[in-house]
């Protein structure tokens, strides 16, 4: 396909936007996977919210989405 | 709604819708990609109007996901969803990548047609704002470490940060702008010939089903974060216990 004397413009413009999106999925994709492995390390050594109603004198957070830190 | 600000019944809900926007993404995009370059050149543009199918739902999408951000902060602000701020954070990052490549495919398509890469036009320069908002709404978040006082501030910030939106939409008529006036949503209807309205129509669905995945799948990462977070100060608070 012949895209004309312009044609360098018009490839960077779909190479741009192409590596813009790859970048966001991968972030996506990296991001959900480090998550996924630092609550399996967490759960592995034994540390649940459940395990802490069991527990002595520490009260379970009310909800896992509001947590100092987690602004 | 109102339901689903349960995590785990949202965890459980978006991991099985998560897959079909992603998929239908990749099937319109490459429908929308193969009618792109099938659609005839323009009579001014040239073969540079390819440029345009990229350029305008980019644009669509940087604005649709500040709105989603401004409705998640008074959420936040109003009623203090708890989903509401988990949808800000997930919104910010695909908001300014969709901003970002309308400026670049902007320029890219400036150059040979306007002479200039960049000019500092009232629709340019309001776009150029609403990526410095982005980035300062994303840079707020990492700088306050209470999660209550960044929520708030960043939704503030947020919300006044709207005030830009007609501005960039409208700077093309309040203005005497380089920017060409909108020739797609307007009153009188589309101005564009359906052999390029159609591709670009595509185009854009595309990429909001793109942008609806991503958002969705950036929701389910947030929640696992502050999961990972509880668990880490139980943790530390349970070992802090022991050595006392």
């Amino acid at each position: 396909m012949d895209l004309g004397p312009h044609a360098f413009f018009i490839v960077a413009a779909y190479a741009a936007t192409a590596l813009v999106v790859a970048a966001l999925i991968l972030n996506a994709v990296l991001d959900h996977r480090a998550q996924v492995r630092a609550l399996a390390d967490l759960e592995a050594r034994g540390v649940t919210r459940r395990s802490q109603d069991a527990s002595a004198d520490v009260r379970p957070q009310p909800s896992a989405l509001h947590v100092p830190g987690s602004g | 709604m109102w339901s689903l600000a349960n995590p785990t019944r949202f965890m459980a809900l978006s991991g099985r819708l998560l897959p079909w926007p992603g998929a239908a993404a990749a099937v319109v995009l490459a429908a929308g990609l193969y009618m792109a370059f099938r659609a005839p050149a323009d009579y001014q543009q040239g073969e540079t109007v390819r440029i345009m199918f990229l350029h305008v739902p980019a644009a669509w999408l940087a604005l649709f996901f500040y709105l989603v951000m401004a409705v998640s902060a008074v959420g936040t602000l109003a009623w203090r969803h708890p989903l509401a701020d988990v949808s800000q954070k997930a919104a910010a990052p695909i908001g300014a990548a969709f901003t970002l490549i309308c400026l670049v495919t902007g320029a890219l398509w400036g150059r040979p047609m306007w002479g200039a890469y960049w000019v500092w036009d009232a629709r340019l320069t309001s776009m150029l704002v609403l990526f410095l908002m982005y980035c300062g709404i994303l840079a707020l978040w990492r700088t306050i470490e209470e999660p209550s006082r960044a929520r708030r501030a960043v939704s503030i910030l947020t919300l006044i940060g709207v005030v830009n939106l007609p501005v960039i939409k409208f700077s093309v008529d309040w203005w005497n702008t380089l920017h060409q006036p909108a020739s797609v949503v307007r009153l009188g209807g589309p101005t564009i010939h359906p052999s390029m309205l159609y591709p670009l129509l595509l185009m854009a669905l595309g990429f909001a089903l793109l942008g609806l995945m991503l958002h969705l799948a950036g929701m389910r990462t947030e929640v696992l974060r502050r999961r990972v977070r509880t668990l880490a100060i139980l943790e530390a608070e349970r070992l802090d216990r022991q050595a006392a």
